[in-house]
């Protein structure tokens, strides 16, 4: 039998975030996957990043995950998403040649010498008095390890749709993973169905580019990594069409033969990723819907295009497609299809990920109601982090919605769980202004160093930014500015008379003093990145400090945690209904128990009271 | 961390209320109302109360020293003259003062707990004074929602979602079919908004009369003696203002001026069984006015078990009807037994636990507002039509959301994404 540190069942984008991550941390790990050549494979769109998902890659790459990296090396178009709004709410999003991505992520994972990546079916788990112990393969061998980690995404009990007709499968071309699916029923987890779809894949051969508007992307690409300044490959441009009223006609007369609206799907889909069907539908006043042709590849003639999603039958979707301008004699290369599956209810996770009811089993990506590559990328990275912790006896890391992106979706996901596929954007996060896609790395990559995530080389950057960050800090606070300077230099002058340094009027005037700075004459010798973070940062310095106390305070609810085996029956005082609620839900600290449905301050009092008892007593032991 | 202050409700003596402050701005909070005569810690001294130019009060003013107070923080005590008018004018200077805020229910007991300055095994009591002020916390707020100021938040709330959908969709859907230019749409919910809260804060002037309204329920199955009980009630020390029937005919109003304090009692037929589900729908409506009303008597008959009821709450009185032994429980409205014993504690109870609650929802209600202006300034402020700082503008928004949370709810997150999801086709 052979013996793991961790073992990651499944090679999508959660398997390889949370493998590599064990593997960075010095663990022994093997993925297992159906095929090898799975690796790095995007079930849906050719595209990474955008709003909330592009911050989520910006903070895998801080702490050194691949995602951002490879997404670099197979970017064919990248586009900052929001480039004229403030920096808060800007999105790195790039197009990505398929076959790249699935290379380089190879790449990536054979690199690693701790790291094996093995070529079989999972069927079972290997539990022991209450406890995940290993793996079963479908050969019957035996794989043991301190902790595993599930992430087979939509494979478990997978039912594609297309019209009326319904395959087993995990996505198009895939088995479905019937056996382990049904095992994990039987462990009697708390399992649900969702459902989500993709559009029909078009040969980009039989397009006529030539009437259609086209979208390029910036002039000046922003990369996802830290690590990188520019694209690897040729960059390429998206075409633009739209469906028209005949499309729509097409879509209605048959939305009955629809697996939609035929009556064969009655799990939840996404309400940001409609289908076509649903658009039509919904949104009957509107007589138009915008498509984006997006290549597959620069050596690949697929297009996939971007809002018509469907799980109509082929020969409508054949018709629809074909009433769409410049797609007039197109070919479907494979169509369009929704797809049911299986996943967990995240209220039952640890705030690790690890699932409560099942020590030493971790779940990460889609299997927990999400949807998207980044966010099973971010929750992977969680899942191995907290994995590698558990086999070596070490509390779990936790990323709090203060720090994250990453801890704002586990938190929404275990206190809310997931009634649609979870997605993230950038009004789920409270500190929105202080979570930046450019300070990922000032928010992270310290945490990522004493994780152990961290390559000397990025370490060595990190550091020459910060030291850097920190030195034109002190040089623009130690210059202060005379009056006679701030008027000649259009800076307002304090009635007061206060004395006002330059990095002063960084915050108070932010876009005038950088562009002062930029323009060079008032202080030599700033490097332009540098100049920019900083104002950056200054921009939403006040805001950042309103929070202060409120972030203060919660910093301070979650340091206070609460132990797995905190017993609520002991606390005379609380409400029968409140304990049994707490005492299922298990939060890890007291911020999380006081956002529990029905806390009452006088309840918390009595958590804390108890909480400070056992550390009493505990110190007296 | 904030300074914190509330009125401590409980511990007043008859006549002199107790208002806490706690935190590192305690000290110099009193020494601003104190004209900067602060005294030695742990030395009562009278020292006349002085905010904005306005006398306040002439008070018993008292500062612990870190380490050496109930929280363990700077603290200061002010016992004022009883009267809520007072109470009321020093808490708002308090309240607007910078890094004064009111404490939530609990929350000077927390700081006591984390700094190791209570005995452990004291909390539990405590935990039932939280639970309490919470509660009245809560009717309080409930019960203000139900008139024109209720209608007004409900409409608060819908204009602030609608904007603050308005504006997140141009951030984070900007790459699908969102209009690029909301701000018209925006300004004029945001310009309807600010009218109604510059018009509420045009109302908070020194003008306002401070005449607390208390609801006191009476409870117990028909013909327990409810009604005599009432009239008894009435026609003591109180003086009836008026006798109307309620809205529907389960609840019958009488309102009285008791020790001062605008009463009115609820004769409601809770505990009856509906025999049709017109009448099943008038006592749910009673039962629940009753919930919410500060304070409950429940009137039982000889030998009926309290513990049955189950509506009984902590903090509800129970007393024995038709009986002449008013040191055993007993009131009878006909003798006038037991009587003024009842009048005068629930006169009690209401001036000490209602009336913090009363005013501390108030205090919020109104600095919320004030806040809530403020934010939607500034948020008009930031507006443009290129959407530049829209993040700007989508914090204000929630700042303002955050502030007038205690009278139109929490706003949050999934109801922005409804309302987004259904006025635009979002989905590539
Ligand atoms: C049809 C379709 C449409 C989608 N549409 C969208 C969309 O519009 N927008 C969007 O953001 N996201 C979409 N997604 C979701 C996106 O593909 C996923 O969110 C993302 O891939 C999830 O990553 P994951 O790592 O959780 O799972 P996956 O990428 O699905 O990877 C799962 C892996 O586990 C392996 N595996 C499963 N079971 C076993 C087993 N028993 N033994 C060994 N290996 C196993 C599989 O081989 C696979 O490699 C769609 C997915 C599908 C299938």
């Amino acid at each position: 039998m052979k013996r793991f540190d961790v073992i990651v069942i499944g090679g999508g984008h959660a398997g390889t975030e949370a493998a590599h991550a064990a593997a960075r941390m010095g663990a022994q790990v093997a993925l297992v996957t159906l095929s090898t050549r799975d690796l790095g494979v995007m079930s849906c769109n050719p595209a990474m990043g955008g709003l909330g998902k592009g911050h989520i890659i910006r903070e895998i790459d801080a702490l050194d995950g691949v995602m951002g990296r490879v997404s670099d090396r197979a970017g064919i178009q990248f586009r900052l998403l929001n480039r004229r709004k403030g920096p808060a709410v800007q999105g790195p999003r790039a197009q990505i040649d398929r076959a790249l991505y699935r290379a380089e992520m190879q790449a990536e994972m054979t690199g690693m010498a701790n790291l094996r990546v093995i070529e079989a079916e999972v069927t079972d788990l290997r539990v022991d008095t209450g406890r995940v112990t290993g793996v079963v393969l479908a050969d019957g061998t035996t794989l043991e390890a301190g902790a595993v980690i599930l992430t087979a995404g939509t494979f478990l009990r997978g039912t594609l749709h297309i019209g009326d007709r319904q395959l087993r499968g995990g996505r198009m071309g895939d088995a479905s993973a019937d056996r382990l699916g049904d095992r994990l029923r039987d462990l009697g987890l708390g399992v649900g169905r969702l459902k989500t779809g993709t559009p029909p894949r078009l040969d980009g051969r039989s397009i006529d580019w030539a009437i259609l508007d086209r979208q390029e992307g910036d002039a000046e690409p922003v990369m996802f990594s830290f690590l990188n300044r520019a694209p690897f490959v040729r960059q390429i441009a998206c075409g633009i069409t739209h469906t028209n009223a005949r499309t729509h006609e097409i879509i209605r007369e048959n939305l009955s033969r629809s697996a939609l609206y035929g009556g064969y799907i009655s799990s939840t889909g996404p309400r940001y990723c409609p289908s076509v069907e649903d658009k039509v539908v919904r949104f009957a006043d509107k007589d138009s819907h915008q498509i984006f042709l997006e290549p597959e590849g620069l050596e690949d003639h697929t297009v996939y295009p971007n809002g018509i999603s469907t799980s109509l039958p082929e020969d409508v979707q054949d018709a629809y497609v074909r009433s769409i301008r410049g797609l007039e004699s197109v070919r479907i290369l494979q169509p369009g299809y929704a797809i049911e599956y299986d996943y967990f209810d995240p209220r039952g996770l640890k705030g690790s990920l690890e699932l409560t009811a099942l020590p030493g089993l971790f779940l990460a990506g889609q299997i927990n109601g999400t949807t998207g590559y980044e966010e099973a990328g971010g929750q992977g990275l969680v899942a191995g982090v907290n994995a590698v912790r558990l086999v070596r006896g070490e509390d779990p890391w936790l990323p709090s919605r203060r720090d994250s992106y990453i801890g704002v979706m586990i938190d929404d996901l275990r206190a809310n769980g997931a009634t649609e596929p979870y997605r993230m954007f950038t009004s789920r996060a409270e500190y929105r202004l202080s979570l930046r896609a450019d300070n990922a790395d000032q928010r992270l990559t310290e945490t990522g160093i004493s994780l152990g995530l961290v390559s000397e080389t990025r370490k060595a950057a990190f550091g020459a930014k910060m030291a850097a960050l920190s030195a034109a800090r002190d040089q623009l606070s130690a210059r202060i500015v005379t009056r006679a300077e701030a008027e000649d230099w259009g800076l307002p002058y304090a009635a007061s008379g206060e004395r006002r340094s330059l990095m002063d009027y960084l915050s108070i005037v932010p876009d005038t003093a950088a562009a002062l700075l930029a323009q060079g004459g008032v202080m030599e010798g700033l490097d332009p990145e540098t100049l920019t973070q900083l104002s950056r940062d200054a921009t939403y310095e006040k805001y950042a400090h309103r929070q202060d106390a409120a972030v203060e305070m919660l910093r301070r609810d979650e340091d206070m945690r609460i132990p797995d085996d905190f017993d609520y029956a002991a606390i005379s005082g609380l409400s029968g209904e409140l304990g049994a609620k707490l005492a299922y839900v298990r939060p890890q600290n007291l911020a999380e128990a006081g956002r529990i449905e029905g806390m009452t301050p006088a309840a918390l009092t009595l958590i804390l009271a108890r909480l400070r008892r056992l550390a009493r007593d505990r110190g007296a032991a | 961390m904030d300074t914190i202050f509330a009125l401590a409700s409980a511990r007043g003596k008859a006549g002199v209320s107790v208002l806490r402050i706690s935190g590192a701005g305690a000290w110099d909070a009193v020494s601003a109302l104190c004209g900067g005569r602060l005294p030695e810690p742990r030395r009562a001294a009278l020292r006349r109360l002085i905010w904005q130019g306005d006398i306040l009060d002439d008070a018993l003013v008292i500062v612990f020293a870190e380490g050496a107070s109930f929280t363990g923080e700077p603290s200061a005590e002010l016992q004022v003259h009883g009267s809520i008018a007072v109470v009321d004018a020093v808490m708002r200077a308090l309240g607007q003062m910078p890094g004064l805020r009111l404490a939530e229910p609990g929350e000077f007991t927390r700081r006591a707990l984390e700094n190791g300055r209570l005995d452990l095994e004291q909390v539990e009591g405590l935990a039932d004074l939280i639970e309490a002020e919470t509660e009245a916390q809560r009717r309080q707020a409930q019960r203000s929602l139900s008139g024109a100021l209720g209608r007004l938040a409900e409409s608060w709330r819908r204009d602030l979602v609608q904007a603050a959908a308005l504006i997140e969709a141009t951030i984070d859907f900007a790459d699908e079919d969102v209009p690029v230019d909301v701000t018209p749409e925006v300004t004029a919910l945001l310009a309807r908004v600010q009218a109604d809260l510059s018009a509420q804060i045009a109302g908070f002037g020194a003008a306002e009369r401070i005449r607390e309204g208390f609801e006191v329920a009476i409870i117990g199955r028909p013909n327990v003696g409810k009604s005599t009980l009432l009239n008894a009630l009435a026609g003591r020390d109180a003086a009836i203002t008026s006798d109307i029937a309620g809205t529907t005919r389960d609840v019958i109003e009488v309102r009285m001026d008791l020790a001062g304090l605008a009463v009115t009692f609820l004769d409601t037929a809770g505990l009856r069984e509906a025999t049709d589900a017109v009448e099943a729908i008038g006592i749910a409506r009673a039962q629940e006015r009753a919930r919410d009303a500060d304070l409950r008597v429940f009137l039982i008959a000889p030998g009926e078990d309290p513990t049955e009821l189950a509506q009984v709450q902590p903090g509800d009185l129970v007393r024995i009807a038709k009986s002449d032994t008013p040191a055993a429980g007993g009131v009878s409205g006909k003798t006038g037994a037991g009587v003024p014993e009842l009048l005068s504690e629930i006169g009690e109870i209401l001036s000490q636990r209602a009336s913090g609650a009363g005013l501390a929802v108030r205090l919020r209600q109104r600095q919320g507002i004030a806040a809530a202006a403020d934010a939607l300034d500034r948020a008009r402020a930031a507006l443009d039509p290129g959407g530049a700082a829209s993040e700007i503008v989508a914090e204000e928004l929630r700042s303002a959301a955050r502030a007038l949370e205690i009278l139109i709810g929490k706003i949050g997150v999934e109801d922005l994404l409804d309302t987004i999801f259904s006025s635009f086709c979002i989905g590539k």
